[in-house]
């Protein structure tokens, strides 16, 4: 059975690996120099032979978007390998600890990359509120560049964000990167072929970047025996919500939701029952409390259409109101759309609206359809994944919990009366001080 | 800031990507937000208008384009939080500043705010005291946390 394994954080727990001498101690760079003394397509072949999927959530083949890549003979530009370092899924903040603690696997990852799809210049994208694993990033990189043996004529540049969650979609991370505000961009063009500057471009997440060398390491192979099928290797999942021990853990792929939650994170505290869990982030469908003997991989959690997305697992208990999570979630989405496509723009806020009106008790039958309906008319009708994710999670919690929505419309109100632990947190949006809303709705909104 | 700027563009090809950076820079050096004539500053080091830094600066939650307190204090209440309690947090913070959340302290010595997911669901609650991070913020830590703050240079 797959169970706890450390592939991407190996020997942070022994050792201080944010110093370079005490990474190569543990044979840090060694798979770097493996991978250049191999021809490009070689090491692409690597990976397509580990079956490594985007760690980031949309589970892309790595392998395949490197091969994507024009090669300089057929497209003369400068080729751009861009790192998503934009972090900012709720629930997830796995790449944080990795950044945090073995920054020099994560830039060896980004070395290798850089090689394998003929790249000169890398830009880490992080989020900017990540000040603490910008810092050690930094330091990392600096010791690197003391070191043009190991470096190569390779250039880092880590660019900080301003905070946009949606920065964290590639096409509004390359937007963003080029000075402008983040809004996605259309596809196609996909950024392999037409990325930054109009140049090919590969976009890949933190724990991919860090993964990649232990996988030239052991070899594609080798690795694709970890986890199992379609779900190869490790994931770092993050772990908080109402569990003992929020945090971060190394699993192999397919260990059970159940095991993660109550072996690892200790299950609820003070004994509670468990009345849902958010799999993979916000953006995710969500599980009741009964639906967690389930392997934690694609396939598995595919068959109850829900996904791993960026590995955030939120636990839910027995005190919570849904409709109470819904307004906060739909909140969330509302706050971050960019505002390019109008059925997100406008349809989060219908969605917080309706929603508020069930929490107050003023909603009739026709709302909560309305609700479904609403989410029905965001799904697949945008640019970008915000609103959809927003649209299917909210509906989720809809489908799945639908006596206690229905419960709002007949009994007036909200039946959980002051004990829910989301009680009060229904408006933080407008204590944000500035927000992108208010720039559309003035201040009806604030 | 021109120097720094000077720096920054040998690290980008097209000096436009420079913009979010500079605004950063002139936020620092303007007390902590984006009066006119900062966004002047970079539109003229960047060869672009102050309408543009502006758009630009509007779309993200960490410009300030109206004053802000000598220090800031962000507590996430995003779902992992809220589960576990920031509300509480927000409404200690109010409390012991005197101000709600989305104001600024009467001698504009703090701002409070909440701000979405900060990446640290699992250390919840998080407290962002001018972008530093603190973790696993309850209700009672709060009043240390202001008295620090008010004596803080």
């Amino acid at each position: 059975m797959p169970s706890s394994r450390q592939i991407v954080l190996a020997d942070a727990d022994e050792r201080d690996l944010t110093k370079l001498a005490e990474y190569e101690a543990t044979g840090g760079y060694r798979a770097l120099a493996k991978a250049r003394a191999m021809p490009p397509d070689a090491v692409i072949d690597e990976l397509k032979a580990s079956n490594l999927r985007g760690r980031g959530g949309a589970f892309f083949a790595t392998g395949l978007k490197w091969g994507f890549v024009p090669k300089p003979d057929q497209l003369d530009k400068p080729h751009y390998l861009v790192v998503n370092a934009d972090e900012s899924e709720p629930g997830s903040f796995k790449d944080n600890e990795i950044l945090s603690r073995v920054p020099h696997r994560f830039l060896e990852g980004c070395l290798i990359t850089a090689h394998a799809v003929q790249s000169q210049n890398v830009f880490v994208y992080i989020r900017g509120e990540y000040t603490g694993p910008y810092e050690i990033l930094v330091a990392a990189l600096a010791e690197l560049k003391a070191r043009p043996d190991v470096r190569g004529d390779v250039s880092i540049v880590v660019h900080r964000g301003a905070g946009a969650y949606i920065c964290g979609e590639e096409t509004a991370l390359l937007e963003s990167l080029e000075g402008k505000r983040g809004q996605p961009r259309t596809k196609p063009p996909f950024p392999a072929v037409s990325g930054l500057y109009a140049s090919p471009t590969v976009v890949n997440n933190v724990e991919t970047m860090a993964t990649v060398p232990p996988i030239v390491e052991m070899g594609g192979a080798e690795y694709a025996k970890l986890g199992v099928p379609n779900s190869a290797g490790t994931r770092v999942v993050s772990l908080s919500g109402h569990v003992v021990n929020g945090g971060n853990y190394e699993i192999e792929n397919g260990m059970s939701l159940r095991a993660i939650i109550e072996e690892l994170g200790g299950g609820v505290p003070g004994g509670r029952r468990l009345k849902a869990v958010i799999p993979g982030g916000s953006s995710t469908v969500i599980l009741r409390g009964d639906e967690i003997d389930v392997g934690y991989d694609f396939d598995s959690l595919l068959a109850l259409n829900t996904a791993m997305g960026s590995a955030g697992i939120v636990c839910i208990d027995e005190r919570v109101c849904m409709v109470q999570l819904g307004i906060r979630v739909s909140e969330f989405y509302e706050h971050e759309s960019c505002g390019k496509c109008t059925p997100c723009r406008v349809g989060t806020r219908w969605m917080t609206s309706i929603l508020r009106k069930l929490e107050a008790g003023d909603a009739s039958q026709a709302d909560l359809d309305l609700l479904v309906g609403v989410c029905d008319r965001i799904n697949g009708k945008c640019l970008c994944p915000l609103g959809d994710t927003a649209a299917m999670a909210v509906a989720s919690y809809v489908e799945k919990f639908r006596d206690e929505f229905q419960a709002h419309v007949d009994e007036a109100g909200c039946p959980f009366g002051d004990s829910s632990p989301l009680r009060g947190v229904l408006a933080p949006v407008a204590t944000h001080g500035h927000s992108r809303e208010r720039e559309w709705l003035g201040a009806a909104h604030a | 800031m021109r120097a720094e700027i000077a720096k920054l563009r040998k690290e980008y090809p097209e000096p436009r990507s420079i913009v979010l950076p500079a605004l950063r820079l002139a936020q620092e050096e303007h007390g902590g937000w984006l009066p006119p004539e900062a966004l002047r500053e970079v539109a003229d080091a960047l060869d672009l208008t102050p309408a543009y830094c502006q758009a630009v600066a509007s779309f993200y939650d960490m410009f300030h384009l109206e004053p802000v307190g000598r220090h800031l204090v962000e507590v996430c209440t995003n779902v992992s939080c809220a589960l576990v309690g920031a509300q509480q947090v927000v409404e200690s913070f109010e409390s012991e500043l005197g101000c709600r959340a989305g104001e600024t302290t009467e001698d504009g010595e703090v701002t409070l705010r909440t701000i979405e997911c900060l990446g640290g669901c699992g250390w919840a609650t998080v407290v962002a005291i001018d972008e530093r991070y603190r973790l696993h913020v309850k209700p009672e830590d709060v009043p240390a946390i202001v008295e620090e703050l008010r004596g803080a240079e």
